[in-house]
């Protein structure tokens, strides 16, 4: 190995001028650089190798290394350049200018709503980086940052895992790879293979900015993070009151031993986190106890017979992809034909998919100009009236409190409506239906059309079966318009 | 630079051709051979011709495989029968153009930081098979090369070892590039061109490119019928034709 460079201010590496040194800990030195031709700041991130060489700071450098280039968007700094172990060991990447969410601990216990915000934040953050194929797995507010822009960056990804590069830390397997209060039960039992872990992680921050406790406390030893496995945390509201069940039922709900249990992704949960009239409420909601001796024995007890090998079948199931289905129903009267085709479409994606859910959403037109509905003629809210169709046009299919959700949403245009539930709701697929097979409405432009060109996900467009006739009595109509 | 290595092409015709084209896509630079032209298939004449023509035009790697060594031997004693009987059919097809040609190839080769071998480091000529990560353990230690290139095994598959540490086996997917980073050795063990067993019938290659340091596996379909259908008619035993099919 060449001899590396002593860092120093105002020293230049492969044309970063060093500057400021902002942080010196056990892991790496971060300092701050420039180069001509970068206009944001920027930091270069080197691993603090000593003469031992701790291969847990070399390793967890490598895996940054490797997963940062891959990472884009809004949620993760933008990486520069890299430099490998075998040279002078560096990252360069975005210096992400905000607040470090480990400032506003000091502040916990935080309204609940501004909890559920901070989680949906960072569940969004969790959205695009799983979408990315990374798990984070060290989860815990030091690595998040909120951006002055108001998104979520996570950043730290020495402990993180790409599912389609090798796990380099996999060998380190002797001691769990986390955080002590953070990390998810998967990962005590050396299983980095699960999305849900990072769901877990942040039920704990959750819990900890809701209440100003932390769940299993600080575990000194590698044995007191086993308690994770079969000891449940105080319900929140029972150390304060003012949060409201669904929140908890939310927080309880990530922080289920079995990842079975908790959402099963982070769509979903943000889902949940955004709609809190949505939250499907059980016994978690209003629990205001831990559970008693012998049942907490028993779950010990089970919890001492899980061995690695079992971990290791867990981890080769396939994680499920959950999906969050939208379907836009026209309630419109003379369109219950069509109405029930999308129905029977709905039946027909929902069985192939084990976990997905399904968000009804119907759009109330509203007039670009003037005034605008409060009450129709017989004095019921139009709004409340159009939540109570759409359940009923949801009855046939059976589903279960938390496996579908209801959403009237008022604009003055359906489509961009449609696009913007879809794009702030992570969407996996629309099913809307399409007035008949119209010439001229695809010429003059229809919410269907719209919604396929630009919407962000998959779109299923139903219709029905046109008959011939309905076919000529649009091409009279199209030429009726003089068009071509 | 991008250096496409292809193994075990097994006298397929159709496979390599398909290769060929892909690597063309993918802008290799160079080919690395890594042994088995020949046995199973019915075209050894044109893929040994086709692997001379890239040695002397694109300055190719080539590298002795068993079957070849078997075919220009004729020494077939630890083989299964029907690799017994390809070899024998394959020796009576060759010419002796292409049979010097065999002859002349070396059963490894060294260049930079990387190791290219048929079977593994520790015996090049006893065709040991790297199956797991014990395997790759043992080949990884018996060499100074931060990187190996290997075949014979017909599945791919990558192991990475840090220094005092265990080999760990990694299951690629197609068309990542992963990164072949830091402080370790690595193991690239190719898939087969010709005869995949990974119950993938795709013809199986990869691609290094050493300025991004990164390798990718690659698969691409080619005309299974055809390459089957000359296994029938040169009378081959049926099943090496069978089993182009469902990849094992």
């Amino acid at each position: 190995m060449p001899a590396r460079q002593q860092l120093q201010t105002g020293s230049v590496l492969d044309g970063f001028t060093i500057g400021e040194k902002i942080h010196a800990g056990g892991m790496a030195s971060l300092w701050r650089v420039t180069k001509p031709g970068i206009d944001m700041p920027i930091v270069m991130k080197v691993p603090t190798i000593l003469d031992g060489e701790d291969a847990t700071i070399i390793v967890g450098f490598e895996m940054e290394a490797m997963i940062l280039p891959r990472l884009s968007g809004v949620h993760v700094p933008k990486t520069v350049a890299v430099k490998s172990i075998a040279q002078q060991p560096y990252v360069v990447m975005e210096y992400v200018q905000g607040t470090n969410l480990l400032k506003l601990l000091d502040e916990a216990p935080l309204e609940p709503e501004h909890v559920a915000q901070i989680g949906a934040k960072i569940a969004a953050a969790l959205v695009d980086l799983h979408r990315q194929n990374v798990l984070h797995l060290d989860i815990k507010p030091s690595n998040i940052m909120l951006r002055d822009s108001g998104e979520a960056a996570l950043i730290d990804f020495g402990l993180s895992r790409h599912m389609l590069l090798p796990d380099l830390l996999e060998e380190e397997f002797h001691v769990p790879m986390g955080t002590g209060p953070y990390i998810s039960p998967e990962q005590v039992l050396h299983n980095r293979t699960d999305p849900r872990s990072d769901i877990f992680s942040l039920g704990v921050l959750l819990y900890h900015f809701a209440t100003k406790v932390r769940p299993w406390g600080i575990p000194k030893f590698n044995r007191g993070l086993r308690a994770r496995l079969w000891r449940d945390p105080v319900p929140p509201r029972k150390i304060n009151p003012a949060i409201p069940p669904w929140l908890q039922e939310v927080i309880l709900r990530c922080l289920e031993p079995q990842a079975l249990n908790r959402y099963p992704t982070a769509a979903q949960l943000l889902f949940d986190l955004q709609h809190p009239d949505e939250v499907r409420l059980t016994e978690r909601a209003t629990r205001l106890e831990q559970s008693g001796f012998w049942t907490t024995m028993k779950r010990r007890f089970r919890s001492a017979a899980l061995d690695t090998e079992q971990v290791q079948q867990i981890s080769e199931r396939p994680v499920t992809t959950a999906p969050i289905v939208l379907a836009a129903v026209d309630l419109s009267e003379g369109m219950e034909a069509l109405a029930a085709a999308l129905r029977r479409e709905a039946a027909r994606v929902l069985h192939f998919v084990p976990g997905a859910r399904l968000a009804c959403v119907n759009v109330l037109k509203l007039n670009r100009i003037g005034l605008n509905y409060s009450r129709d003629e017989q004095g019921r809210n139009i709004h409340v009236t159009r939540l109570v169709e759409l359940k009923e046009w949801a009855r046939p299919l059976g589903l279960g409190v938390g496996d579908v959700t209801f959403h009237v949403l008022e604009s003055p245009d359906p489509g961009a409506s449609l696009i913007e539930f879809a794009k702030s709701n992570n969407v996996d697929q629309i099913l809307i239906c399409a007035r008949g097979n119209s010439n001229l409405r695809r010429y003059l432009g229809s919410t269907s059309t719209k919604v396929v060109a630009e919407a962000p996900c998959t779109v299923t467009v139903v219709r029905l079966p046109a008959a011939a006739n309905e076919i000529s009595e649009e091409l009279e109509a199209l030429e009726q318009a003089g068009t071509p | 630079m991008r250096i496409g290595f292809l193994s075990d092409i097994h006298s397929n015709r159709e496979a390599l051709d398909a290769c060929l084209a892909q690597a063309e896509r993918q802008r290799v630079d160079r080919f690395v051979i890594l042994g088995d032209l020949v046995g199973y298939g019915a075209d050894p004449v044109y893929v040994v011709d086709k692997i001379m023509e890239l040695q002397a035009t694109r300055d190719a790697i080539v590298l002795l495989g068993n079957h070849d060594a078997a075919a220009i031997s004729g020494k077939i004693e630890n083989m299964n029968q029907y690799a017994r009987e390809a070899i024998l059919w394959t020796h009576d097809e060759l010419e002796k153009q292409q049979i010097e040609f065999l002859k002349s190839l070396r059963s490894s080769y060294e260049e930079e930081d990387r190791l290219y071998v048929h079977s593994d480091a520790t015996a090049p000529d006893q065709w040991r098979y790297i199956t797991d990560a014990a395997g790759a353990e043992r080949s990884l230690r018996a060499t100074l090369k931060r990187l190996t290139f290997c075949g014979h095994v017909h599945r791919p598959q990558l192991y990475h070892m840090a220094p005092l540490k265990p080999a760990v086996a990694f299951k690629p997917q197609a068309g990542t590039p992963i990164p072949l980073v830091g402080n370790r050795k690595w193991l690239a063990v190719q898939g087969a061109v010709g005869q995949p067993r990974d119950e993938n019938p795709a013809a199986s290659w990869g691609v290094f490119d050493t300025d991004q340091n990164e390798f990718t596996y690659l698969r691409v379909s080619y005309d299974i019928e055809t390459a089957a259908g000359k296994i029938h008619a040169a009378h081959l035993p049926q099943i090496l034709a069978a089993r182009l099919y469902i990849g094992r």
